[in-house]
């Protein structure tokens, strides 16, 4: 079995000011989230999956309960005092999550996930393409001749989305490339982006290879020759620092359920000038000034893209949970994922048919590994680790080109979060050497 | 599960299946083919059909595809089993499995019926890995839909 207690960590790995999570304040954080004490196939839960999902700790829990229980009433409406209560307790955790990513409230469009703040978007150019908005709608306009790039290791959610949005008005999808080793081939990026383009869409962290995207280089191409940057931020969010305003990011979009919060809320983030200019996707109530049996007039954003009843409960659950990683805060959570993923890169690295994906060991990576093992389909290795309770993530994750490109159909992903301990990613190593030994790849 | 029943899973004679699968290769000559893919882990596979039209004999069954050890594994048996059989009999096999990889456990695969592929019995406890199980015999299945009767 490979021994992976000494991860060496090279210099080339930026040393954190951030002061460390101690072992006893990580049992403490371990204790807020009951479900990492649970029991799977009689083993101690190992949850490596965080990437897919995050677990919710119980302050967050607590707060949707709160909500429900003592100011459950509609938002926006009414004039009761529960409607003030909920309006109030709803639109505080739009300020917290603005104050979270670095921007204005009212850049901060709630959506049932990423992939809806994605697809809201894309929609939003289309109903521009088509004439909506107006003059102050002008700018979103596509068709033929224009360009929207994204990248090839993008996620499907902002793949698919900007793929019909150019099929739906003619322009033209292009991509940045990635090499062998799955790094962005950056120097295309100049060449790739032109006067053509409209839309530049682009992850902040790849979801399968812990890669930080250069977004600062996307963002002053594209804005020189005026295309909006469209930032994928839900590996990135969740697990670091981001400042929305500081990156000069057009349009950013990132998932609750990846951050301590429950499914079924998320964001769209856009930059004030912008949201007001774009016309809305959905349209009904909630969202409009004066409406006509011909017409309608929309409010300023966020509301015009709030049509109908809003996930209030859940909302309010976000905000609680980016207080709760304010309060650890999320220098030092991502200082101790980086650790973590160091220590997974290292011990992939040193275990014999093992391929890791993505930046090598020592070079910068998030809290996540993926890998491939030779002759072990990722299914098979999946289920091995799991009869020892380790939950991982196999298949393409949702990014078939990425390993299309890399030569592969599938591999099976290890993610942590801010509660992952050291002796979790040893446990899975170790599974990871067993799993080799037990199906027999290596005598 | 225990660390039994990951040894009941991955049989010794599941994983030599995988890895010395019998069937696998593809001819040019085929009555019926049919490409079946699992989209949560992109797993595919192209199975092919042989038949003697006059006997309706599947003479041979051949099959190319990537995927985990159980799909590997359940294409190789079934390629062993269904060579010889008519296509009524293979129908009957095919139902058979299916119901036992639906069973959660509760129904053991006859092996008067399925012969060595009762030893993939244990997936039907793995609600997530029947797909797997299932890819070759659905691929089967269609193939079989598109034979002249």
């Amino acid at each position: 079995m490979t021994s992976s207690t000494a991860v060496p960590i090279s210099d080339a790995v930026p040393i954190s000011t951030a002061v460390p999570i101690s072992t006893a304040e990580l049992g403490r954080i371990r204790e807020d989230f009951p479900i990492l004490a649970s029991e799977v196939n009689g083993h101690r839960l190992t949850y490596l999956d965080s990437g897919a999902t995050s677990q919710k700790p119980l302050a967050v829990l607590d707060a949707e309960r709160r909500f429900v229980l003592t100011e459950n009433s509609a938002v926006h409406r009414g004039a009761h005092t529960l409607a003030a209560e909920a309006t109030e307790s709803f639109e505080n955790a739009r300020s917290a999550v603005a104050r979270f990513v670095g921007a204005e409230d009212d850049e901060i469009v709630w959506t049932s996930g990423a992939t809806a703040a994605l697809n809201l978007l894309a929609y939003a150019f289309s109903n521009a393409s088509l004439g909506r908005g107006g003059e102050a709608g002008r700018r979103f306009r596509l068709g033929p001749g224009d360009e929207i790039l994204v990248t090839e290791l993008e996620h499907h959610a902002n793949l698919i989305p900007w793929q019909e949005l150019a099929e739906r008005t003619g322009a033209t999808l292009r991509y940045l490339p990635i090499d062998d080793a799955g790094a962005l081939e950056l120097d295309s990026l100049d060449v790739l982006v032109t006067e053509h383009t409209k839309i530049v869409a682009v992850t902040h962290v790849s979801n399968v290879l812990g890669a930080l995207t250069p977004v600062e280089l996307f963002v002053a191409r594209a804005h020189e020759v005026g295309a909006l940057v469209v930032l994928d931020a839900c590996q990135s969010a969740p697990h670091m620092s981001v400042d929305l305003h500081a990156l000069g990011v057009d349009f950013a979009a990132f998932s609750g359920h990846k951050m301590l919060a429950p499914t079924g809320i998320g964001v769209l983030y856009g930059r004030r000038e912008l949201l007001n200019a774009l016309p809305p996707f959905l349209t009904g109530g909630s969202m409009i000034t004066t409406v006509t049996m011909q017409s309608a007039e929309y409010l300023p954003a966020p509301q015009r893209f709030e049509a109908g009843t809003q996930p209030v409960s859940q909302a309010i659950a976000l905000g609680a949970a980016v207080d709760y990683l304010g309060a650890v805060g999320m220098d030092r959570i991502a200082a101790h994922e980086e650790y973590l993923g160091q220590r997974l890169a290292a011990g992939l690295s040193g275990i014999d048919g093992v391929r890791l994906l993505g930046p090598a060991a020592g070079e910068f990576r998030t809290g996540l590994a993926s890998f491939a093992v030779a002759d072990i389909h990722p299914h098979d290795l999946g289920q091995f680790l799991d009869d020892r309770g380790i939950a991982v993530r196999v298949g393409h994750h949702c990014a078939q080109p990425l390993h299309r490109r890399l030569g592969l159909t599938s591999s099976t992903r290890a993610s942590s979060y801010l509660y992952t301990t050291a002796d979790e990613v040893d446990e899975f190593l170790a599974g990871v050497a067993d799993a080799i030994t037990f199906f027999g790849v290596r005598p | 599960m225990s660390t039994t029943d990951l040894q009941n899973l991955y049989q010794e004679v599941i994983l030599d299946h995988s890895r010395r699968p019998h069937g696998f290769g593809l001819r040019p000559d085929a009555d019926a083919h049919s490409h079946q893919l699992n989209p949560t882990c992109g797993d595919e596979i192209t199975l092919e059909l042989h038949r003697d039209p006059a006997t309706d004999v599947v003479t041979a069954v051949r099959w190319e595809g990537h995927g985990c050890a159980i799909s590997q594994a359940s294409a190789s048996l079934f390629s062993g089993l269904a060579e010889g059989l008519t296509t009524a009999e293979i129908t009957t096999r095919i139902d058979a499995f299916r119901e036992a990889m639906r069973s959660r456990g509760t129904i053991e695969p006859d092996e008067q019926l399925l012969g060595d592929a009762v030893v993939l019995g244990g997936v039907s406890k793995y609600i997530a890995r029947v797909k797997c199980a299932m890819l070759a015999w659905v691929a089967a299945e269609d193939a079989l839909a598109t034979l002249p009767a």
